[in-house]
């Protein structure tokens, strides 16, 4: 692969946390990403179904508004294309390695799979309200007993499908 | 204004870290899951050791605020492991999807399309879930701490130790 791959993953955690300290202290913030997908999702609807956007209680508690968060998590993916264009690992992968090892090189197979991982995966996030950002690094920072349930869970959930999909068929 | 500035600068720095911990990879997601690779697990316990030290000093001071999520058992449990199902098949979770489009993972596009769909579909949902689901066992905002009744030191202490010999472990494993 590319010479100059990455850093340790404890490192760049470690200095990720930096981050969070100063986001907390500066700003009040702790970080998460799943509100926004609600709040994107509910922007989305309110161009066709305005009125009804307007009445739902989703959409009430989460508006459908940019707000920090939202921009924290465009933010994510302007950061992450700096870090990789800079160290030259920016590279258009339509599949991942692993994947098409195992499941060959049908683009269509995938975007099925990860589009439905998408609605179960999102589903969860707000019903457990939070993902590994919001209830595990901010939850597991803070010691919140949710987050490290939740932690838990997510990772009980994950390793059943990882393992059905990668280690149920065949072989 | 000045919010949504923060919100983009710690955004950036966080995407830009991410992406060095080499941490938005469905394999490394993946390879968490199945026990083979644990490079998002120590990004994450890093990341939680070290805010949390931060955090909690800088509340002593008095300079901030805990925010937490109520512990309500039968949406985190729930909720959680239908996130984590959805996560092994998706193999990024919200954040790092995005992050993942950001160094050229084009898969992650199918994946963020599904997760709006899905948070559509739990704002139809949610007046259901309200009046059941989201009230099963209800314990409120609290910490290990308050759990235990002790000064938080004395568990941010034990848990850095803890966290230590996990990675001294993944270590000694090549994890």
């Amino acid at each position: 692969m590319k010479v100059n791959d990455g850093w340790s993953p404890y490192l760049a955690g470690a200095l990720s946390g930096l981050v969070s300290i100063g986001s907390v202290w500066f700003v009040g913030k702790y970080l998460g990403a799943s509100t926004t997908f609600v709040r994107s999702a509910g922007m989305m609807e309110k161009i066709f179904t305005p009125e009804r956007v307007a009445k739902m209680p989703y959409f009430i508690k989460e508006a459908p508004i940019i707000d920090w968060q939202w921009m924290v998590v465009i933010g994510i993916a302007i950061g992450s294309f700096i870090a990789a264009v800079t160290s030259g690992t920016f590279q258009i992968k339509p599949l991942p390695d692993m994947w098409e090892a195992k499941f060959g090189p049908s683009i269509k197979k995938r975007a099925v799979i990860a589009f439905i991982g998408g609605i179960i995966a999102m589903f969860g996030a707000r019903l457990a309200d939070g993902c590994p950002s919001g209830h595990g690094l901010s939850g597991g920072l803070q010691l919140a007993v949710s987050g490290y349930i939740a932690l838990v869970c997510f990772f009980i959930g994950g390793m059943l499908s990882a393992n059905i999909i990668y280690k149920g068929c065949d072989e | 204004m000045a919010t949504l500035m923060y919100g983009l600068i710690t955004g950036i720095l966080f995407g830009f870290f991410l992406q060095k911990g080499r941490v938005l990879r469905y394999d490394k997601q993946i390879a968490a899951l199945l026990l083979e690779d644990m490079t998002i697990v120590k990004f994450m316990l890093s990341h939680i050791v070290v805010a949390m030290i931060g955090v909690y000093f800088l509340l002593d001071l008095g300079l901030v605020q805990l925010s937490l999520k109520p512990t309500i058992l039968g949406s985190v449990i729930i909720g959680g492991l239908i996130f984590g199902f959805g996560w092994g098949l998706l193999g990024y979770c919200p954040g790092t999807s995005l992050g993942a489009l950001g160094e050229g993972r084009t898969d992650a596009i199918w994946g963020i399309a599904g997760m709006l769909v899905g948070a559509a579909i739990y704002a139809e949902a949610y007046p259901y879930l309200l009046k059941t689901v989201l009230t099963w066992g209800n314990y409120g905002k609290i910490t290990i701490p308050q759990l235990l009744g002790v000064n938080h030191w004395f568990v941010i202490i034990p848990f850095i130790f803890l966290v230590g010999a996990l990675f001294n472990w993944f270590e000694k494993n090549g994890l």
